[in-house]
């Protein structure tokens, strides 16, 4: 089903939550709604499941207007960041229950629950309490019964968030996997850029209740539109300059310690700007883009990684252990075209 | 061996002291009510009855005053506060505490003010509102003042409330209505403080003696504890009767008490919601 918002508004008493935002869901895809701590996620999937009312705009699901469609009626499936299990039922009365409330007779609901209990591979607690399963079953049933309805949209809040880093990873897979083979849309909500990149189709990215960008993830590392896009994605984080640009159309720092090639002279002489350097940007050919002096090298990880310093400026790149450079040489820096962006300083667009 | 243990020995010693303290008066109750007048004549009292299965007191109190028909009284009265007040606490704490509308907070402020209001002084305008009404002297009158307790809407209320609205919206996504959500989910989820509730009810119903002694006058109409209390200043203080009467007023409440224990203790030591 395709989803599509259209000026949504909401608006708390002191917050704009969820602001002017325009946009489609694409059918049977996974969609992540990405952003820091605060910026709206929660509050754009409870108006898309119903439970909060909207300030301004419309919602469609496919051509209905759902608006003002009380959650019964609109048909999604929502899996709370903390389950929301019915903690006086065991697991087959917790999957039922949406089909309890829909009359449907008591040996067809069972089948029908011990179906999507296999399908998220829970189908032998089946007779437990919530409380005795661990985070990761209980965040199945959640998924099951969120399912057993057939829902035309499934929306999950954060539902890998109380897992540990292990089962984490697995959990992210497994609703992959049932996402594609359940084929249903899917909204994805999490703050954290890894897990967005590695299951969605897509990513939404909001910040402060903003629409920042929607792409798919490895076009929104690649080409992010805003300041805010580049240095929410990428770990290690992209580095950040600022300065100015000069007659040459270079890049040059505040404090005219240095100038920085650039390799596509976007911006207007004189302008400020941000230039961003994403760690693997940085080579060593050629084309020399600029003088760096190495302040220290270490390995974080598997990476090997050194600071550089540009002029004033302080960056952070990969460095493999092929170069032998140590602390306190000045060396020539190639800057790839891709992963390095110049971005206006007082709207923060890429120019 | 286990070592001896000073610190729990003093506990498990002071605890025994007050459980006998606590037990000792319906001990002598109960010891009192079996005895013959042989027995009570003795001095010092005896600790034990001479027959422990002579209940001929419980025969001549039974025939000298219908206690079997102020128990029914009882019985009725009791169960109909029960039914009612159980239904209007759940309504009420539910409305307080999930519903939204216009005052609801205000409302329910001056409710809980209303609880400031001694009950005997209620008592005065109750008693005027239903002779007004013209059913003084009669079971109901026993039943309608009691149909409805701010303090365990408040109670129930504030259970209520910290059941996270995740479970709510989640019922509503499901498709529940209030009235199935309420039932359905909330009810079972409070169980336990209901079922104190009920037992905290059920025992002051029970016990209700100065209303039932301002509004009854007829014999038929009386309950157990205004029985108990006719009996003996109508039919003397023989103590072995009185003893026995007063054995068979509290022994349903001791049987409920027992039945429900696990859930007193769990509904009064609850925490918050798991799961
Ligand atoms: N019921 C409410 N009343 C008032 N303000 C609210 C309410 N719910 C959310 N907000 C505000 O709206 C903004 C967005 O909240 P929201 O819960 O959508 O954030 P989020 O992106 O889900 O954050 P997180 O990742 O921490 O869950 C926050 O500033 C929050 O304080
Ligand atoms: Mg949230």
């Amino acid at each position: 089903m395709q989803i599509k918002i259209d000026h949504l508004t909401k608006k708390f008493p002191d917050t704009v939550a969820v602001d002017d935002f325009t946009m489609d869901f694409e059918s049977g895809k996974l969609t992540a709604l990405l952003g820091p701590s605060g910026c709206g996620k929660s509050t754009m999937l409870n108006m898309l499941a119903g439970i909060l009312p909207v300030t301004e705009g419309h919602i469609y699901f496919d051509d209905d207007d759902v608006t003002d469609m009380p959650p019964q009626k609109r048909g999604v499936g929502l899996v709370f960041q903390n389950y929301a299990l019915y903690p006086h039922m065991t697991v087959l009365e917790n999957i039922c229950f949406p089909l309890e409330i829909q009359k449907v007779n008591k040996a067809e609901r069972i089948e029908k629950a011990k179906e999507m209990a296999k399908l998220v591979q829970i189908d032998q607690y089946l007779d437990r309490l919530p409380k005795e399963l661990s985070g990761g079953q209980q965040q199945r049933v959640a998924i099951a019964r969120a399912l057993i309805k057939n829902p035309r949209l499934l929306l999950l809040d954060e539902p890998l968030s109380n897992l540990d880093a292990r089962l984490r990873l697995e959990m992210r897979e497994e609703i992959r996997r049932i996402q594609q083979e359940t084929k249903v849309t899917t909204i994805f909500v999490t703050h954290d850029q890894e897990e967005a990149m590695s299951i969605s189709d897509s990513i939404v990215l909001m910040k402060n209740g903003v629409l920042m960008q929607v792409d798919k993830p490895q076009e929104l590392y690649d080409d992010p539109k805003h300041q805010f896009v580049a240095s929410f994605l990428g770990n290690p984080p992209i580095n950040m300059i600022d300065g100015k640009i000069n007659e040459d159309g270079d890049f040059e720092l505040l404090d005219n310690s240095t100038v920085i090639k650039l390799n596509s002279k976007v911006g207007q002489v004189g302008q400020e700007v941000v230039l961003g350097i994403r760690p693997e940007a940085i080579t060593f050919d050629e084309v020399k883009n600029a003088k760096a002096e190495i302040i220290q090298r270490y390995t974080m990880g598997k990476e090997e990684l050194a600071n550089i310093k540009i002029g004033s400026a302080e960056i952070r790149v990969y460095l493999s252990s092929d170069y032998t450079y140590k602390t306190g040489d000045i060396i020539e820096i190639t800057l790839r075209d891709k992963g390095v962006f110049l971005f206006d300083k007082e709207s923060g667009k890429r120019l | 061996m286990k070592k001896f243990n000073v610190k729990k020995f003093f506990v498990y010693f002071f605890l025994v002291i007050g459980a006998l303290i606590m037990i000792f008066p319906f001990y002598w109750m109960i010891i009192n009510s079996l005895k013959t007048a042989q027995d009570m004549t003795l001095y010092p009292p005896s600790w034990t009855p001479s027959n422990w299965f002579n209940f001929e007191n419980y025969k001549v109190a039974f025939e000298k005053a219908p206690f079997a028909l102020y128990f029914l009284n009882s019985i009725i009265v009791t169960i109909s506060c029960l039914i009612i007040t159980t239904f209007t606490t759940i309504m009420g704490a539910f409305a307080f505490s999930r519903l939204k509308f216009k005052g609801r907070d205000l409302i329910f402020s001056l409710l809980l003010g209303l609880m400031m209001v001694p009950f005997e002084m209620l008592v005065i305008t109750n008693y005027m509102t239903v002779a007004k009404i013209g059913i003084i002297d009669t079971l109901f009158v026993l039943i309608l003042p009691f149909t409805s307790s701010i303090f365990y809407t408040y109670i129930l209320r504030n259970f209520f409330l910290s059941i996270p609205d995740s479970l709510y919206y989640s019922a509503r996504i499901d498709g529940a209505s209030n009235w199935k959500y309420l039932w359905r989910i909330m009810v079972p989820i409070a169980k336990p403080s209901l079922v104190t509730i009920t037992i905290l009810n059920a025992i002051t119903c029970w016990n209700s003696f100065y209303w039932t002694l301002l509004v009854i006058n007829s014999d038929a109409k009386r309950t157990l504890p205004y029985g108990l209390y006719a009996f003996m200043t109508e039919g003397g203080s023989d103590m072995k009767l009185m003893m026995a009467a007063a054995t068979i007023t509290i022994v349903p409440m001791i049987i409920l008490f027992l039945f429900a224990r696990k859930y007193i203790v769990n509904g009064v030591a609850r925490g918050g919601l798991k799961g």
